[in-house]
């Protein structure tokens, strides 16, 4: 390795970074003015690059190429302005995050739909007529096209900051960006200006994934691919900063680049492989950037957005009839083994609904009366399945044991992480539990030794008593009652009443003496605890786990359910949990293109029930009584 | 007063229940469980499922067998292990299969193996390539139809040997099959080959290569030869970025997989000339076994087949020749049947070796050429499964939990 070597591959780096910040850019325009958390982002992006390639292959030649990246651009625009008009604007007034799950949706029925029009193949488009060739820098090759995408970004970059500073829609991104009920008490017509702002931000999605059609083939794995980095950069960036968005794009790419160039290092004691640690790169700067700078490089506190959503409903305890309620549906779970004696599965499925049901009420705990929005819970699932399993694993520790140690592990991991975590809010919060998360998956996956990396711990099963299927029900039910009882049983407590006044008043709860930041962190460190308990359930039911359980995919099935069900009532997770649950079993066996049909209905709900599942059975029911 | 707390725990309680009262029907067909990523691994699993499409027709016109049709209950394992146990249980416990085949993915294949062997169930593993699946975790419920990691590139080992190069870098992807490949390799090149240097190891993550920088980095490196374990759209962009930047220019490649359809056809024009890899070329393969599954394949889909249509095919003949010997779908007696059970597959005879419950199908080893501006294969040879295991005492020690 020379000075040369690292020098060309800094300037490879910087091609890669405006791909990213193309991808990113858009997102954080979106974020920043209609504070839509946008995971079909990626989904755009792949449509880009399917749009470009059939457009280049069809019409051929610079025209297709260059022309269709233009066309592209405008198509995809479009189709953001479509699904602005046609879902978003029907949910803005659904309480924070929930326009998260329409998103998902679209991601789910977008991946299906590329599927069936461009089939299963990967599709690699021409290469860039006029740009196919390299230049000799530094007694090595530069791909021309590089060259290009290195003067890309910047130039985007500086339109967009031109038409941000100096046009009349830019000047009202930005005012809506730092408080949009400003701007729309000062009649300015929001619909218009988020409908613009979605299909500018598709826009450049759109622009990203057409100018990669070059380099790599357009492939139905790009959309979560790409979600993933593009949060990175805006987060890392500080959201709504498109020239963060720039620098972050430029620190992450060289990091990897950096890490590509070492290749493998001998300290003399050990060697390290440091391309290996491109897989969580942007995460740990993302992590590194967070905790020194909490809201990004260049980014600033995040004007306060006064819900335009109904206000909160206040927590009840529980009347009696709920009570009774509750303890019906108690009774008929444990009749359950009897009721299903001709239908085994039933139970089967009934231990993945009770697991699932326990991971999202100990999310719903701190997304909802806590309001922390971790986009990292499964970091906890998971930390709880592997300390049980190896547990099993390494000590052959009895079942007893290495459950128990499961919600103790959770709970470390949670103590340590979210100790950092509640110094922050919003998204910024958000991101760095989701960036602790991929550590932890990263460690786990890199770890092979002991963690068996990609494959996993085999060998986890119940011992006896509860090898049989019914006994291990009944555990897990037991468990999950329990769990969620507790959660009840905190969220009354004055520690509950406590962490809501955090919540709903950090000034004035400080004022009266309460300890925000503490009793967040101890609540953060409580759903943590719990969480353990399901994924220790989970590495058990299976026999054996792998990286997927810490995977963003399980963290963002948790956001689904807990919004599916209702953020703002207690009985949502347990119901969006089981919705979704029983919803993905029955649908994966009904269709080949299950994930449209899955996105689908999920749609229909979120459209249907703005307020999640329960919140809108409620608000139908008070409705009623209102009449009678 | 019903809350909405109450209705939502019933609702939900309802939706379960319909689960219930799904019964196991008369038995007038074998059922075959299936399941597979086919949401993810679209690529090489869409022609895999018209392999075992056409092999299912296939038999069936035959009469099926032992006077019963097959059918095939196909699903989706979610692209997880824990859906893919989740899936497995339901075929079992709700389909009342006791035959599991297919995976893809290494974690998921050894999920499913793990689950086989606890409640004793058959599972022919089609396509997952971890050694771990017939060894270290091999249990006496799994049998593995696709050759192995370990067999590939013990396949391209002598092609690498032959080619006498002294420094050797390594390009995979960061999980275990291309960490397995990478290691069985400088392995067996060290073995024969003392004097060999692996200058660079260059270990992506999966479907997300920095093509530019990693080839980059191994131009850096100055090999003479590089060994390769990308594929899928991380083949495409280190092929696309290697050649714009001169980087396999005067170097030999050896590379896994790599001439399979499924990977090489994208790349089209672009096609690696010279690369020596394991692989599919279908329009070159003359044997009689191989004609004739072409033209019943082209006949049924107007398409060509991947390699995954052949693994798909091969499945189901498997499943189908080993329930014809044992004379039943006892699991015991499938186990039996199967253990030196031998198929005609599209690429000739092959058996499912006693000793670590590996099928002996091989693959093809050849070099990459372009024809009317499409990838292929020359200078092609069939390397025999067979000839590339390890002896039945070897394995006997690899498989430390299977009886």
């Amino acid at each position: 390795m020379n000075l040369n070597a690292f020098v060309f591959q800094a300037v490879n780096g910087l091609s890669s970074a405006s791909g990213l910040f193309l991808v990113a850019v858009g997102l954080s325009l979106i974020f920043g003015v209609t504070r839509i958390v946008n995971i079909a982002h990626g989904s755009l992006y792949m449509l880009g690059t399917y749009i470009a390639y059939s457009v280049a292959t069809k019409l051929g030649g610079a025209l297709g190429f260059w022309g269709g990246i233009v066309l592209t651009a405008i198509l995809v625009g479009i189709l953001g302005a479509i699904i602005e008009v046609l879902l978003l604007r029907r949910i803005y007034r659904a309480p924070e995050l929930f326009q998260l799950l329409a998103t998902f949706a679209l991601v789910l029925v977008f991946n299906d739909a590329a599927l069936w029009i461009w089939g299963p193949e990967d599709l690699l488009g021409p290469r860039a007529p006029g740009l196919t060739g390299s230049i000799e820098l530094l007694g090595r090759r530069l791909p021309t096209y590089d060259i290009f995408l290195i003067v890309v970004g910047p130039a985007v970059l500086l339109l967009l900051h031109m038409a941000l500073s100096k046009t009349r829609f830019g000047r009202l991104m930005r005012a809506a960006t730092q408080d949009r009920e400003m701007v729309g008490a000062l009649g300015v017509n929001q619909a218009m200006l988020f409908t613009g702002v979605f299909a500018l931000g598709a826009m450049l999605a759109g622009l990203g994934g057409a100018l990669q059609i070059a380099r790599e083939p357009a492939t139905l794995t790009t959309d979560l691919n790409v979600i993933g980095d593009a949060f990175v950069v805006v987060v890392v960036g500080g959201m709504g900063s498109i020239t963060g968005a720039y620098v972050a794009a430029v620190l992450i790419a060289e990091v990897k680049a950096l890490c590509i160039a070492l290749g493998i290092v001998d300290f003399g004691l050990f060697t390290v492989n440091f391309s290996k640690m491109t897989l969580v790169a942007e995460f740990l700067v993302m992590a590194i950037v967070l905790i020194t700078r909490p809201y990004g490089l260049l980014g600033r506190e995040q004007g306060a957005v006064r819900s335009v959503a109904e206000p909160e409903e206040p927590l009840r305890p529980a009347t009696t009839a709920t009570k009774i309620g509750g303890l019906i549906v108690l009774f008929v779970l444990i009749a359950m083994p009897l009721i299903a004696q001709g239908s085994p599965y039933t139970l089967v499925l009934g231990i993945d609904v009770l697991i699932a049901i326990l991971f999202a009420a100990s999310l719903h705990f701190i997304m909802g009366p806590g309001g922390m929005h971790s986009f990292g819970h499964a970091a906890y699932f998971g930390l709880g399945a592997y300390g049980a399993a190896l547990l099993v694993k390494w000590f052959a520790a009895p079942m007893g044991v290495a459950l128990a140690a499961a919600p103790l592990v959770a709970l470390m991991g949670a103590l340590l992480f979210g100790w950092f975590a509640v110094r922050l809010s919003g998204v910024y919060l958000a991101m760095l539990t989701l960036a602790f998360a991929q550590i932890v998956w990263a460690a786990v996956f890199q770890w092979e030794t002991l963690t068996g990396g990609s494959n996993g711990v085999l060998g986890v099963w119940p011992s006896a008593p509860f090898e049989s299927r019914p006994a291990f029900y009944y555990l897990t039910l037991a468990l999950a009652a329990l769990g969620v009882f507790l959660i009840r049983r905190f969220l009354f407590a004055p520690f509950g009443y406590a962490m809501r006044a955090g919540r709903d008043s950090p000034l004035r709860a400080e004022a009266i003496g309460l300890d925000v930041k503490r009793i967040h962190w101890l609540a953060f460190a409580i759903a943590g605890c719990i969480c353990g308990v399901a994924g220790g359930l989970f590495a058990f039911a299976k026999g054996s786990i792998s990286p997927e359980t810490i995977a963003v995919s399980r963290s963002i099935d948790g956001l689904v359910m807990v919004l599916l069900g209702g953020l703002q009532t207690l009985s949502g997770p347990i119901v969006g949990a089981s919705v979704f649950a029983v919803l993905q079993d029955s649908v994966m066996r009904s269709t080949e293109y299950w994930r449209a049909l899955l996105g689908g209905v999920i749609l229909l709900l979120v459209l249907a029930f703005p307020a999640g599942i329960v919140g809108g059975l409620a608000k139908l029911f008070a409705r009623r009584k209102a009449a009678s | 007063m019903i809350t909405a707390r109450t209705l939502g725990l019933v609702a939900a309680a309802g939706a379960w229940a319909l689960t219930i009262g799904h019964g196991a029907q008369a038995q007038d067909t074998i059922k075959i469980g299936e399941l597979n990523s086919y949401k993810t691994q679209t690529a090489f699993l869409d022609p895999y499922k018209k392999g075992w499409e056409l092999a299912i027709e296939e038999i069936n016109a035959k009469g099926g067998v032992l006077g019963k049709k097959l059918e095939v209950i196909s699903r989706d394992d979610g692209s997880s292990p824990g859906d893919a146990v989740r899936v497995a249980e339901e075929l079992v416990t709700r389909e009342g299969v006791n035959i599991l085949a297919g995976t893809f993915l290494s974690n998921t294949g050894l999920a499913v193996t793990e689950f086989a062997g606890k409640k004793k169930v058959f599972f022919l593993a089609a396509e997952p390539l971890t050694d771990k699946i017939t060894w270290q975790n091999g249990n006496r419920y799994t049998f593995r139809l696709r050759a192995t990691t370990y067999m590939q590139v013990a396949m391209l080992v002598p092609e690498a040997l032959a080619a006498k190069k002294k420094r050797w870098a390594l390009v995979y992807p960061n999980y275990e099959y291309g960490q397995a490949a990478a290691a069985t390799f400088k392995e067996m090149m060290k073995a024969k080959q003392p004097d060999i240097e692996f200058v660079t190891e260059q270990a992506p993550p999966l479907g997300k290569v920095d093509a530019g920088a990693v080839v980059q980095a191994i131009d850096d490196a100055k090999p003479d030869a590089i060994f390769n374990v990308l594929f899928g759209a991380d083949f495409a962009k280190l092929v696309r970025e290697g050649g714009t930047r001169g980087v396999f220019k005067d170097r030999t490649v050896v590379s896994v997989l790599s001439g399979e359809p499924e990977y090489l056809d994208p790349v089209k024009e672009e096609a690696p000339v010279g690369w020596i890899v394991t692989g599919y070329p279908w329009d070159k393969i003359k044997i009689p076994e191989h004609q004739t599954f072409l033209a019943a394949y082209q006949k049924k889909y107007n398409d060509y087949p991947r390699l995954g249509s052949i693994v798909g095919y091969a499945t189901m003949k498997s499943l189908a020749a080993g329930i014809a010997k044992a004379g039943s779908t006892d699991t015991e007696k499938l186990i039996t049947a199967f253990r030196g059970l031998a198929v005609d597959g599209p690429f000739g005879p092959f058996t499912y070796r006693a000793s670590d419950h590996q099928a002996t199908a091989g693959a093809f080893v050849g070099k990459i050429a372009l024809e009317n501006g499409k990838g292929t294969m020359t200078d092609i040879k069939y390397v025999d499964g067979a000839s590339v295991l390890p002896s039945d005492d070897e394995v006997k020690k690899l498989r430390p939990a299977a009886e």
